[in-house]
């Protein structure tokens, strides 16, 4: 064939050192290449870090440490706090993760163990396509289907039930607010953590399955004692991704959490995250010290995010070692 | 094989485009249709000598490199950013005004007023749009070489959803701004029961629904809480954003009408075209001893109403007018460029192009739910179009 001949003629001549660039030089060529990219990543994080403290310095000077305790942001005033936002970006994505992680995780287990081998494709692809629709569409549907839901069925459900005994489901029911924007972010993040458990999963050897089911296990004995232990550090991994996907989500969250910087025991309450407030006020920031403190709430939120991203990793560092052994 | 084949597939492509973008001419004068699209610039304008001949040739509305001579026949193109509000009225004159002087495009860009500001004092764009005037801190920014030029007036909505009252609900700039603040909140509160002696309120709760992001909406609404009530200007303000007491935020004017829409008890403010696109009904403000719904002329009432109290620099808020069927929750929008041009030709058309606005263009107002200007206002906006310099000369605006 005469792909075949052409590169065979061009392999061969580099191997021989013939040619413009021999076997050796072509290697180093692109180990450099790689490495460039490898380091122009790291380059790119560190130039947004630098950049986003570089640009938030008068609100620093302005507000020092007072910046993260304080809670109002009153642009006429010209007071800035971002514990409102901090609470309601980390509530949001932690309630997102509660609900959203349990669904994915099931949603792959059901695909990798339990589905018929002709649904596997379809369903996949069905999982995969929810993390293709855009945030903005997310947001939309939530405000026009989701939030009447909340507001009539599911808050008033929880209220006069739980809502009894437990601050958390205590409150009117707007509709809109943290419950709203945690089940928009479950199901946002629910195709990421679906999608890479399935694979892990998919990935754990056949013998250990079969050699559980040859002792007499049931199903779901294979699943929980085998699959799913030596799958571990790969669903933790699956899950930071998503809780990432969570912390950074603009325009779903702006649409239904009501935007209203409070800090409150009630999941039916108002709430805002950090990336809500800066995408909601940078167009209309209309002095300095405005940009800068919305500016250094973008660099808090990197630093919250990289803080829980060590968390996260640290879990997956400790659970990994108890995960090997056990499986093995 | 497969590959080779692959390959010369591509390089013909390339070749193609090439050889096509080469021989078709770049039009000089791009259809009058799309005056204002955004023409293939992200978020911010090119600077039009610097335009780009290079973007794909197809529908960029280009400008002549280097030129700047309107009367050549050559396209010039000038460059405003701004206000969100007008938007809609900005698209449907300046395609007018291109078809009648087909070699001026004028290219806007919605960005929000204080972008607008900022690319105006930067220098990519000929004119800024903005609904709240410059700060002092802007103007010292700018070098206090900004002059403010009104161009249309806007009329805000107080629009409710009360299950049982369809239409009628009066209400006062005090009880307003006691809803907002928190203290009133019930629908039959004694204070709104009082202005509403026919009505039968329910005694639903109230659910305050405000701006999430910065507007000129919220400018123009805060400033007459501020006028009706002494608490309010003490405890929040006025701005394109406050710290609000309560409430809820809904992005955009329409996030606020879909919010109002769907809770029971929602009260929100919005421009008055949203209340009738969204089918809610909009609270009657108190004027002296009026009740009047928000209304085209309304605003034009409460604009000629203050006409002789306009401060030399046109910089003023006019909401809590007071006047015969002046509706009080109004503002102007303007339009901000430099008092020294530094293109006469650029600064000439431009002036003309303002000219233009404040006369004729005043007529595509109504359609599109904006109020035109009364004519002291014109009066005094012709004054500052006269008083635009270009290096040192003064401009004469072409009628």
């Amino acid at each position: 064939m005469a792909v075949t001949l052409w590169e065979s003629d061009r392999a061969s001549a580099a191997r021989r050192g013939h040619g413009w660039l021999s076997a050796r030089a072509a290697d180093r060529v692109f180990l450099g290449l790689a490495g460039l990219f490898a380091a122009a990543i790291v380059g790119l994080v560190l130039l947004i870090a630098f950049e986003l403290a570089r640009s938030s310095t008068l609100a620093w000077d302005t507000f020092g440490f007072g910046f993260l305790t304080s809670t109002r942001l009153d642009p006429v005033a010209r007071r800035f706090g971002a514990l409102p936002y901090i609470y309601g970006t980390i509530v949001s994505s932690l309630l997102a993760l509660l609900i959203g992680a349990p669904l994915g995780l099931g949603g792959a287990i059901f695909l990798s163990e339990l589905a018929p081998r002709w649904m596997r494709s379809p369903v996949s692809f069905l999982i995969e396509m929810l993390a293709s629709i855009p945030s903005v569409v997310y947001g939309l549907w939530a405000l026009f289907v989701l939030v009447p839901i909340v507001r009539q069925l599911i808050e008033p459900a929880l209220g006069s039930t739980l809502g009894q005994v437990l601050p958390l489901f205590q409150g009117p029911p707007y509709g809109v607010g943290i419950l709203s924007a945690g089940l928009v972010l479950a199901i946002m993040i629910l195709p990421t953590i679906a999608a890479i458990s399935r694979d892990v999963l998919l990935a754990v050897p056949r013998e250990q399955r079969e050699g559980l089911l040859a002792l007499g296990a049931t199903r779901w004995e294979v699943i929980s004692t085998v699959v799913l232990p030596y799958a571990r550090a790969g669903i933790l991994g699956a899950v930071i991704l998503g809780l990432g996907r969570a912390l950074g989500e603009t325009m779903a969250v702006t649409m239904v959490i009501g935007n209203r910087g409070e800090i409150s025991a009630s999941l039916f309450a108002l709430a805002d995250t950090m990336a809500s407030v800066i995408a909601n006020q940078f167009t209309e920031a209309s002095y300095p010290l405005y940009l800068s403190a919305l500016v250094e709430l973008g660099l808090v939120l990197f630093g919250v995010t990289i803080v829980l991203n060590i968390v996260a990793r640290w879990l997956v560092w400790r659970v990994n070692r108890g995960g090997v052994r056990r499986a093995a | 094989m497969s590959l080779r084949l692959l390959l010369s597939a591509i390089c013909s492509v390339l070749l193609l485009a090439g050889c096509t973008s080469a021989s078709t001419p770049i039009p000089t004068t791009a259809p009058a249709a799309k005056p204002t699209s955004p023409a293939a610039a992200p978020s911010n304008p090119t600077t039009a000598p610097a335009a780009a001949p290079t973007t794909a040739a197809a529908a960029a509305p280009a400008s002549t490199p280097g030129s700047s001579q309107a009367a050549s026949g050559q396209t010039m193109t000038l460059n405003g950013a701004g206000s969100s509000f007008d938007n809609p009225l900005f698209s449907k004159a300046f395609a007018e005004y291109t078809k009648l002087h087909s070699n001026i495009q004028v290219n806007y860009q919605s960005v929000g007023s204080g972008a607008g500001i900022q690319q105006l004092t930067q220098g990519p764009v000929d004119f800024g749009a903005t609904d709240a005037p410059l700060t002092d801190e802007q103007m010292a920014a700018a070098e206090n070489d900004v002059v403010h030029v009104p161009v249309t007036l806007g009329a805000v909505s107080v629009a409710y959803n009360l299950p049982g009252v369809n239409e009628g609900l009066k209400l006062s700039g005090d009880a307003l701004a006691k809803i907002y603040l928190g203290t009133i909140k019930k629908w039959n509160d004694p204070s709104i029961a009082q202005l509403n002696p026919d009505l039968q309120l329910p005694s639903t709760d109230i659910a305050v629904v405000h701006r999430s992001d910065g507007s000129g909406t919220t400018d123009i609404f805060t400033t007459y809480l501020g006028s009706a009530s002494q608490l309010w200007k003490d405890q929040v303000g006025s701005g394109l954003s406050v710290d609000w007491p309560v409430g809820l935020g809904g992005k955009g004017s329409e996030g606020v009408a879909g919010q109002v829409k769907q809770i029971p008890g929602g009260i929100g403010y919005f421009e008055m075209a949203y209340a009738k696109q969204n089918n809610l009904t909009s609270a009657a403000m108190q004027s002296g001893d009026q009740f009047l719904v928000p209304s085209i002329d309304g605003a034009t009432a409460c604009a000629a109403g203050v006409a002789d109290k306009l401060p030399p620099d046109l910089r003023v808020r006019i909401a809590g007018c007071t006047g015969q069927n002046a509706y009080p929750i109004s503002g102007f929008s303007w339009v901000v460029l430099h008092q020294n041009q530094k293109d006469s030709a650029r600064g000439q058309a431009l002036v003309n192009l303002l000219w233009w606005l404040t006369h004729d263009g005043q007529q595509y107002s109504k359609d599109l739910f904006y109020a035109p200007l009364p004519q002291q206002v014109v009066s005094k906006d012709e004054q500052k179009l006269s008083s635009i310099q270009a290096n040192g000369q003064p401009i004469q605006p072409a009628h």
